[in-house]
């Protein structure tokens, strides 16, 4: 009973968290600059928890997920800016994350044997590769990118998107299936002495993140309404790092804790423009110093922890 | 039960297996003792299937496994327990045992064998919800045994079980080998501890940089003074 109880809460808190937001929405409380913002945060999430996926629990470096978000982000805005209408919008969504998995498919069979910093650098490739790709094609109109995608995201959208990926995902990890790529970041020889298939976890994981990368970068077309090739480079890639090893290796919570903090930082910090990066940059060592394994660890924020801090508060106390 | 023919394996240019040749019949403890560097691991690695050997094959009841996965060969009835132990540290101590039957999909028998492995080892079950990480080195090789032993096997493969553990630990992990080989499992074993492993093998073979020297029964190499010289430390 207690188990199905804490399931019902944590429905109950992303309701709650959804008609909080579509109130200030509604009531103009959340502006278009703060709507900007939130939008920034959501897709963010999607991408490192996605990106965490793949680093954080089956423990594969990569530096390439912007290149993923791209390919998703170029292949929505061709869908919509030809079919604008809901459906189209979807549809648009939808492909673009599947030719983003499909790429990672490609790339993931053959670079997935090669192991940590090889494989950072393989990845790191494949999104240069993408980038000069989408420079260069006709289609998606070189340097000068693409320009007046429809926009489609609001806040329903972007909260069904956002509380999916996070919730298909943690679905996965704690699957059979998500165990399995656990144990490839735990030792991957031994998981192969226990008759688990490395190169297809590792590969199912990579697909997985890419897919999801897909979905970021299609909502960021269809609420930015400009792609340009410059946008998805290395420096992406690594905000989206930055975001997983703030959060915690392999805490989903962590990975959404982080962002929403990186967002709160950035935002307070655009009052001060010539000092913010400096900022921003002072606070990330700071936090890394005080929490070198990230804000969560490689633990999860649920009623179980809080209880167990509050318990082991109560027993330092007495 | 296992049958090694002319096995040759290649680091690179290095040939670091030649033509290796072993059996190990049905309820046997054989064991492979050898020096460092002289091919042991490779050999259980091969075996497993972690390793692709250029030449040769392996047999497994008679069926060829030489071309099958890791993952073909658990299901055909092996079970590796690699070298240093290689528990998944982050995870308990339970969920590492339940990983070990990651290829079965028979619930019951899965709770039976975990009841059979905290059996053997009651220090896994009062600690069945530690990180596995922070056990000793002895309970670490014990939850390896007891991983491996959860995917059923008929023939467990142990790399060093003694590797890093204080005397009397290796005598206890012995002892357990001992009495899982008596409740049926056939046991290949890899060590560098030569005087214990063939006390409790039934038969042995000696690797010496990359091929069979010698071979016989463990009893008859025990007293042999070739090996007494070179592995046991005798005189």
């Amino acid at each position: 009973m207690a188990l199905l109880q804490k399931g019902w809460l944590k429905y109950i808190l992303m309701l709650l968290v959804f008609v909080v937001g579509q109130v200030l929405v509604m009531t103009g409380i959340l502006n278009d600059y703060l709507f900007a913002t939130l939008t920034t945060l959501c897709i963010n999430i999607i991408l490192a928890v996605s990106l965490n996926l793949i680093t954080g629990f089956t423990g594969q470096f990569s530096l390439g997920h912007a290149g993923f978000m791209s390919i998703g982000a170029y292949v929505c805005a061709l869908i919509t800016m030809r079919i604008s209408t809901i459906p189209g919008f979807l549809l648009g969504v939808f492909a673009g994350a599947c030719a983003a998995a499909l790429v990672g498919f490609i790339v993931g069979l053959p670079t997935l044997r090669l192991r940590g910093d090889y494989l950072a650098i393989a990845t790191l490739g494949m999104a240069e590769i993408i980038r000069i790709v989408f420079l260069n094609l006709e289609i998606t109109n070189g340097a000068a990118g693409l320009n007046g995608v429809p926009q489609f995201v609001t806040w329903p959208w972007l909260f069904l998107f956002t509380a999916g990926t996070i919730h298909l995902i943690s679905n996965f990890i704690h699957s059979a299936h998500g165990r399995a790529c656990i144990t490839l970041r735990e030792d991957e020889i031994a998981a192969e002495s226990i008759g688990i298939d490395a190169t297809r976890y590792k590969v199912t994981a990579f697909v997985m993140g890419a897919f999801f990368a897909g979905i970021a970068g299609s909502l960021y077309a269809s609420y930015f309404y400009f792609l340009r090739p410059t946008l998805f480079g290395f420096s992406r890639s690594i905000d989206i790092l930055v975001i997983v090893v703030l959060g915690g290796i392999g805490s989903l919570s962590g990975s959404v804790i982080a962002a929403i903090l990186l967002a709160l930082i950035s935002t307070y910090l655009q009052s001060f423009p010539e000092l913010r990066m400096v900022f921003y940059a002072v606070a990330l060592v700071v936090i890394m110093i005080l929490r070198p394994q990230g804000l969560m660890g490689s633990k999860e924020l649920s009623f179980d922890l809080l209880r167990n801090l509050g318990r082991s508060r109560k027993r330092r106390s007495s | 039960m296992l049958e090694i023919r002319d096995l040759e394996v290649y680091y690179g240019v290095i040939r670091a297996l030649k033509s290796i040749s072993l059996r190990v019949k049905e309820g046997e403890i054989v064991t492979l003792i050898g020096a460092n560097g002289a091919g042991k691991t490779t050999s259980l690695r091969t075996i497993s299937g972690l390793l692709r050997p250029h030449a040769g094959s392996i047999l497994l009841n008679g069926v060829d496994v030489t071309q099958l996965s890791p993952r073909e060969r658990v299901k055909e009835g092996m079970s590796h327990v690699p070298e240093g132990r290689r528990v998944f540290p982050m995870m308990s101590v339970l969920e590492n045992l339940e990983l070990g039957a990651f290829l079965r999909r028979d619930k019951e028998g899965i709770e039976e064998d975990l009841t059979h492995v905290y059996e053997r080892f009651p220090i896994l079950f009062d600690r069945r919800k530690q990180m596995a990480g922070t056990l000793s080195g002895g309970e670490q090789q014990m939850l390896a045994i007891g991983r491996a032993l959860m995917s059923r096997p008929k023939v467990l493969l142990l790399d060093e079980p003694s590797m890093g553990l204080a005397p009397l630990l290796v005598q206890e992990i012995f002892n357990i080998i001992q009495t899982i080989n008596e409740a049926g499992t056939t046991v290949l074993l890899v060590e560098q501890n030569a005087n214990m492993a063939l006390q409790i093998a039934s038969r042995a073979y000696v690797l010496e940089t990359g091929s069979i020297v010698l071979s016989g029964e463990a009893k008859t190499l025990l007293e042999s003074e070739e090996i007494k010289k070179a592995y046991l430390g005798g005189k």
